[in-house]
């Protein structure tokens, strides 16, 4: 899988949990987008992008990342 | 979008009810008929998500909800103390998640069994000042029970040393069964069964708790949802009543036309007989705690009822109430089946293995339940058992009775047709009724024909059993139930009136009478009855309202054939009033006894 391929997953994820069929989400790791998230609404991106890839985070994993990008880095290091 | 498209159902899809729950919800609301509900969440853990997947449920269940949800593990606060916001929310329903994750102290490995007797009694209490608090909501209580942890280091002794947790869960569950059956508007969610289907392991997911305090997985809150929609959904009147059944393939293995009674699978000689046999005891189970069944199969009739005669057929002709075997539509079949027991077709689950004939009934008659069974009869039970549509709130002896009254129509029925006039028919029943004010012995009864008649009720108004028993002890109230007796049997109590007293006047709230002893003019003993009570206070007028819904045009007219004048009209719902002071009684064929 590439990196493409996980970051479209991850933005077909996040049009369905808000229903928004053009959300755009960035693939940087600047953007601050997850920050301004309450915790459920993270728990519940998280929840899905497990389910969706089959994998499971750590918890001081779940520490670690503050945005899409790195949630992308974290999932293709979990998908190796 | 279909029921199968939308996965909420049987077997449901959690992932994607997580994901899609937005445009679901957005899709369900589209609905007609919603009904709004006030449920109240008191939470021992994380509710948000569960409050969110069970409004989708709910819609489904043409339920509307509004939520209030407690603080984070505000359950025991809430309950006892309130809050301005929620005595303010009134709810109709209260749900009580909590889990073992709640329970105060396990026994520990030194305690004596008295000590452990003790935290057992304290548990419970705690929970007993919760349930007799929120009886001032006058609402039904969901509870949840609880599940077992899944770390037991007491190995498999965890189960019966009386250390053990899972011995302390099994008591305490226990003693919530008691409780439920001690208090009426208490039910329990069972979250012990749930978990167990699911599977522990996926029932309780560690890192979800550590991080959000969710005491259960994200995957397995649809599951939970689920379960409570289908409590609640029977509590407000939404559970099926009557099971219609194909033949061939469904009843038994094989095709009784061309394989003959022999060559038909049932009994427990193979592999395939014994599957048949375990889904016609399933059935028949159903039929023994009220479910009426039917048949609707395309088949000679001859053929199909010879195929029960089989000796290891576990159901017998006898069983069933309707039995439509022909080579008509299998949809015309089965808006007769309902008109037959006289009840709506919303109230019907059919079960065909044939994929063809499900797809015409359901969309021919989309208010039918039409499971997508699949062909195999090995996965038939678990649609019914595990959707929920037989769902009870409690076992009453006229549920267990109810199918011999359809039965009796049924004789009355053939009987009809030998009298002169329909009046000699009526005087041949020899009918006697019981027309008296609500008595406390009544109350579950009454509760529930309240709740779940939809045909013959004229403001369709659904009450709580607390709110029932609150009536009962007011005077401001004339509150009457009806019971009828006839040379057939008992119909056991089939009639309800509720009064409101204001003014000399008195304004009926509630009229209603189960559609089993329609056409006996048994409203006209009722309105004879309801005449002399208001009498009895000096009341001189009673108002009468009719609201239209969708299932109530049977009884549009009913005020104008008890001579009350219309005094006004909003759309298609009516008010209308009768002066009493030169009333006569109306009723001529049913001796009446009274308080």
């Amino acid at each position: 899988m590439t990196r493409s391929d996980v970051f479209r997953s991850v933005q077909d994820i996040c049009r369905d949990i808000y229903d928004e069929d053009n959300l755009d989400i960035r693939d940087s790791n600047n953007s601050d987008v997850i920050e301004d998230w309450d915790s459920l609404d993270r728990i519940n991106l998280v929840s899905a992008v497990e389910r969706e890839f089959q994998i499971k985070f750590a918890l001081d994993e779940l520490a670690t990342f503050q945005n899409y990008g790195s949630l992308i880095d974290l999932i293709i290091e979990k998908l190796k | 979008m279909s029921k199968k498209e939308r996965k909420i159902e049987y077997q449901i899809d959690s992932d994607f009810i997580l994901r899609k729950k937005k445009s679901i919800k957005k899709e369900l609301l589209k609905k007609d008929n919603l009904i709004e509900k006030n449920v109240a969440i008191l939470g021992g853990s994380t509710t948000s998500e569960i409050k969110n997947i069970l409004e989708i449920f709910l819609l489904d269940n043409g339920i509307n909800p509004n939520f209030y949800e407690s603080q984070y593990n505000k359950y025991y606060e809430d309950a006892l103390f309130g809050n301005e916001e929620l005595d303010k929310f009134n709810p109709d329903i209260v749900y009580i998640h909590t889990s073992n994750k709640n329970i105060v102290a396990f026994p520990e490995l030194g305690s004596s069994e008295e000590e452990i007797t003790t935290l057992l009694k304290n548990e419970v209490k705690r929970y007993k000042s919760i349930w007799s608090s929120l009886s001032r909501f006058n609402c039904a209580i969901i509870q949840n029970n609880f599940e077992y942890t899944v770390d037991r280091s007491l190995g498999n002794l965890d189960c019966y040393d009386i250390h053990g947790k899972t011995h302390f869960i099994n008591q305490l569950n226990n003693e919530f069964s008691k409780g439920a059956r001690e208090i009426k508007s208490l039910y329990i969610n069972d979250i012990n069964y749930l978990s167990s289907y699911i599977g522990l392991k996926n029932w309780f997911d560690r890192s979800l708790w550590y991080q959000a305090k969710y005491a259960l997985s994200m995957g397995s809150i649809p599951e939970l949802a689920f379960n409570i929609s289908k409590i609640i959904g029977a509590i407000f009147g939404r559970t099926k009543k009557c099971l219609v059944l194909d033949l061939d393939n469904t009843c038994w293995g094989g095709v009784i036309g061309d394989d003959g009674l022999d060559g038909i699978y049932i009994g427990i000689e193979t592999a395939i007989a014994e599957s048949f046999t375990s889904f016609q005891k399933y059935a028949k189970e159903l039929k023994q705690r009220g479910i009426t069944l039917a048949v609707c199969s395309k088949n000679d009739f001859k053929n199909a009822r010879e195929g029960f005669e089989h000796p290891d057929s576990v159901l017998k002709f006898d069983d069933f109430t309707s039995f439509k075997a022909n080579w008509d539509p299998k949809y015309e079949n089965i808006v007769d089946i309902a008109k037959e027991i006289n009840i709506g077709t919303d109230a019907l689950v059919f079960i065909d293995d044939n994929p063809a004939e499900r797809d015409i009934v359901s969309s021919q008659v989309p208010s039918v339940v039409v499971p997508n069974v699949g062909n195999d009869v090995i996965h038939f039970i678990d649609h019914i058992d595990r959707n929920g549509y037989f769902e009870p709130t409690s076992l009453l002896a006229d549920d267990i009775n109810r199918n011999e009254y359809y039965e009796g129509n049924k004789k009355r029925s053939e009987d009809e047709s030998t009298f002169k006039s329909y009046d000699e028919f009526l005087v041949s029943l020899s009918m006697i009724a019981e027309i008296k004010s609500f008595s406390s012995m009544y109350l579950d009864r009454i509760t529930q024909l309240i709740n779940k008649t939809n045909q013959f009720n004229l403001t369709t108004k659904r009450y709580t059993a607390g709110e029932i028993e609150r009536m009962s002890s007011s005077n401001e109230y004339i509150k009457i139930y009806g019971k009828l007796t006839d040379k057939y049997g008992d119909n056991g109590l089939i009639a309800a009136t509720i009064g409101r007293i204001e003014d000399n006047q008195c304004h009926i709230d509630l009229w209603l009478m189960s559609c089993r002893v329609l056409k006996r003019d048994m409203e006209f003993a009722m309105l004879d009855e309801l005449v002399r009570q208001c009498k009895e206070k000096d009341i001189s007028e009673i108002v009468g309202y009719f609201y239209k819904t969708a299932k109530n045009n049977i009884v549009s007219d009913l005020y104008d054939k008890f001579g009350f004048r219309l005094r006004s009209k909003d759309n298609e719902d009516t008010i209308w009033n009768l002066n009493i002071s030169h009333y006569t009684n109306e009723n001529k064929f049913i001796r009446v006894q009274n308080d």
